[in-house]
């Protein structure tokens, strides 16, 4: 059995059992699960090549020219193994901008709309995974908006799926797992990493103590523990940094931060920033699944049962998508959630569905150890959540700042949406993407109400801008109609 | 600002404002000029300020460029081709084909 490849958006049949959409390792699990439970599967990606964000260009790269991408990378080449041999249909750069729910015969189906080589086409299915991975969480501070600065995530996209690495002086700064893992990667393939700068509060040190013997049996443990000291004794490295900005007339020459209580400034060619990351909920948001908050993680995730059901019953969501766990956690989740909408749709396979979720149910439990002190310890600092220098850029495509928002949100704003009518943050390109962590946290700072009575941003469909012409081949459904002719009435 | 730490393979010929360049192949048309040294890719839309990719993902819309004519395209999503002429974007929110 092999996986058909399809390179035209005019080929793809007019119904499937399941549609995935992410080609991560919760979207690769998940097509392999469902194609081996009987399930007429496709698969639907936006890039290029098989992998998402751990396992970018997993296909093209190998351990002989890019080994300082490291071990938990190459567990990618199984993934893709079991994935490329699985009875499933595949179609890569397929942006799904729009996914409605329906019905067909008095079950509940979806209608996906798909671009791909310049075409657009709809796709029915009985049931979608969403398997739409993570993003970054935006780190707002003086000029993070000029050439020079980047996400750390960004990085290390140049040098999996294109080997390459920062020229000049190079400074990493922020929170998380990849903070770390990067400065490692950065430095093997030659970078000149001059400083990382680690803003993890040492305050969470005490919160995430009580959560530390779990996290004892974690496999992470003793990698993340290695690459600190690996990371220490190459690089000099500033922990509890507070404050963060940096400089530059065209683009970044040189940063300057707060740690210890002193002010330092290093001359710099390139700053990378990270904060963690948060699920990638475009899709889920914009379909009408209920999103909720989660407190520890700090961000919005769909509301979804143990087996990824979300509140629309023919939507599941898998992966970081989902609420972020990470690589293994995503991988059986998608799992868990492909065999569970195979239970659905196949009630009569019961017992032969059965055991396997069980099994990969067990599994995840086991990975998830660990995973709450992760969480709190590396809780990003408030500062970088709900930034209060009121200069500092936080809708970067519409070039609103904290000031402008603190005060309309002083005014007694209701929320989100209405914000972005006052003042138009998260009306630019990215839709607000980039800025509805920012906006979230400094509502709920400034009223003092909690984010998720807050909320967030309302997406429209296309998620993203999809060419006229595209969208004038296909039928018109209502939100269609609403973003051709830009009708952007609040809904919230 | 960024420079290549393997050999390229097979490369193709694009131009960015005008100017020809040969590029490795199956990469994005963002990694190609970061690796020719080139970041900024548009001016801001109300500040008119230099700005370059920021995500590499497809969620910033920072890599914005106008590629065979049509503009708005994000350069981190999209594969260079042999022939491919990218332009810069500059200013205000131009009248574009999309929405
Ligand atoms: C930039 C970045 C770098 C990371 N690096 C690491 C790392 O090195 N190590 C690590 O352990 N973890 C890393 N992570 C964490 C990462 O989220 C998980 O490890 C893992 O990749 C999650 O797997 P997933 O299958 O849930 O999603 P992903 O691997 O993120 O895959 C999601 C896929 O869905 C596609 N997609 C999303 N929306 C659409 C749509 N509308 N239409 C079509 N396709 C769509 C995306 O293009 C992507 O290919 C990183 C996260 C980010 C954001
Ligand atoms: S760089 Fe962020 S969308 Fe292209």
């Amino acid at each position: 059995m092999t996986l058909r490849k399809i390179d035209d958006v005019h080929r793809l049949d007019r119904e499937y059992d399941l549609a995935i959409i992410g080609a991560g390792p919760a979207g690769m699990a998940a097509a392999a699960e469902a194609a081996a439970a009987g399930a007429r599967t496709i698969l639907l990606d936006e890039n290029p090549a098989p992998g998402g964000q751990i396992y970018r260009s997993i296909e093209r790269n190998s351990p002989a020219r890019r080994a300082f991408l490291g071990k938990d990378y190459w567990k990618g080449k199984d993934i893709l193994k079991a994935f490329l041999q699985c009875d499933a249909a595949y179609l890569p750069q397929a942006l799904v901008w729009s996914v409605e729910q329906g019905e067909t015969d008095g079950k509940a189906s979806v209608e996906l709309r798909v671009s791909a080589g310049g075409k657009s086409s709809i796709v029915h299915a009985r049931r979608v995974v969403f398997a739409t991975g993570a993003m970054e969480r935006p780190m707002p501070v003086r000029g993070w908006t000029l050439p020079g600065v980047m996400t750390i995530g960004a990085a290390q996209i140049a040098l999996k799926s294109s080997g390459l690495v920062p020229d000049g002086r190079v400074v990493l700064a922020g929170s998380g797992p990849l903070l770390y893992l990067f400065a490692d990667q950065l430095l093997q393939a030659g970078g000149n990493l001059v400083a990382v700068l680690d803003t993890t509060p040492r305050s969470n040190w005490a919160k995430a103590l009580p959560f530390l013997p779990p996290f004892l049996v974690s496999p992470y443990l003793l990698k993340g523990l290695a690459l600190l000291v690996k990371v220490r004794r190459s690089v000099p490295v500033f922990t509890g940094v507070g404050t963060i900005e940096v400089f530059g007339q065209d683009r970044a020459s040189a940063i300057r931060f707060q740690a210890k209580g002193r002010t330092e400034e290093i001359d710099i060619d390139s700053a990378f920033l990270h904060q963690g990351v948060v699920p990638n909920n475009s899709l889920a948001n914009a379909t009408g699944c209920l999103l909720g908050w989660n407190d520890r993680q700090k961000c919005f995730q769909p509301e979804l049962d143990t087996r990824g059901r979300s509140s629309l019953p023919a939507i599941y969501v898998a992966g970081d998508g989902g609420g972020i766990g990470g690589a293994l956690v995503a991988e059986v989740g998608g799992r868990i959630a492909a065999l569970a909408a195979c239970l659905d749709l196949f009630p009569e396979k019961t017992r032969q569905i059965g055991p396997l979720l069980a099994k990969h149910e067990k599994r995840r439990r086991v990975l998830s150890r660990g995973r709450t002190f992760i969480d709190t310890l590396y809780q990003p600092a408030v500062a970088f959540r709900a930034p209060t220098d009121l200069e500092t850029i936080a809708c970067r495509c519409e070039e609103v700042t904290v000031g402008a928002i603190r005060d309309a949100a002083a005014r007694n704003v209701v929320g989100p949406n209405q914000l972005k009518t006052m003042l138009r943050c998260g009306m630019g390109s990215c839709q607000g993407r980039m800025c509805t962590a920012t906006i979230t946290e400094i509502l709920a700072d400034v009223q003092q109400r909690s984010p998720d009575d807050i909320g967030t941003y309302r997406l429209r469909t296309p998620i993203k801008p999809v060419p006229l012409r595209e969208f004038a081949s296909l039928p018109l459904t209502p939100d269609a109609v609403q973003a051709v002719t830009g009708d952007h009435s609040d809904r919230s | 600002m960024f420079r290549r730490i393997d050999k390229a393979t097979d490369t193709v010929a694009i131009t960015f404002d005008g100017i020809p360049m040969r590029v490795d192949t199956e990469q994005t048309v963002s990694a190609a000029l970061l690796g020719q040294g080139i970041s900024t890719l548009r001016k801001s839309v109300v500040g008119d300020r230099p700005r370059a990719p920021y995500c590499l993902m497809g969620v910033c819309f920072e890599c914005l460029v106008t590629i065979d004519g049509i503009q708005n395209r994000q350069a981190c999503m999209t594969i260079v081709r042999d022939g491919m002429a990218i332009s810069s974007q500059s200013g205000a929110r131009a009248l574009d084909e999309g929405c």
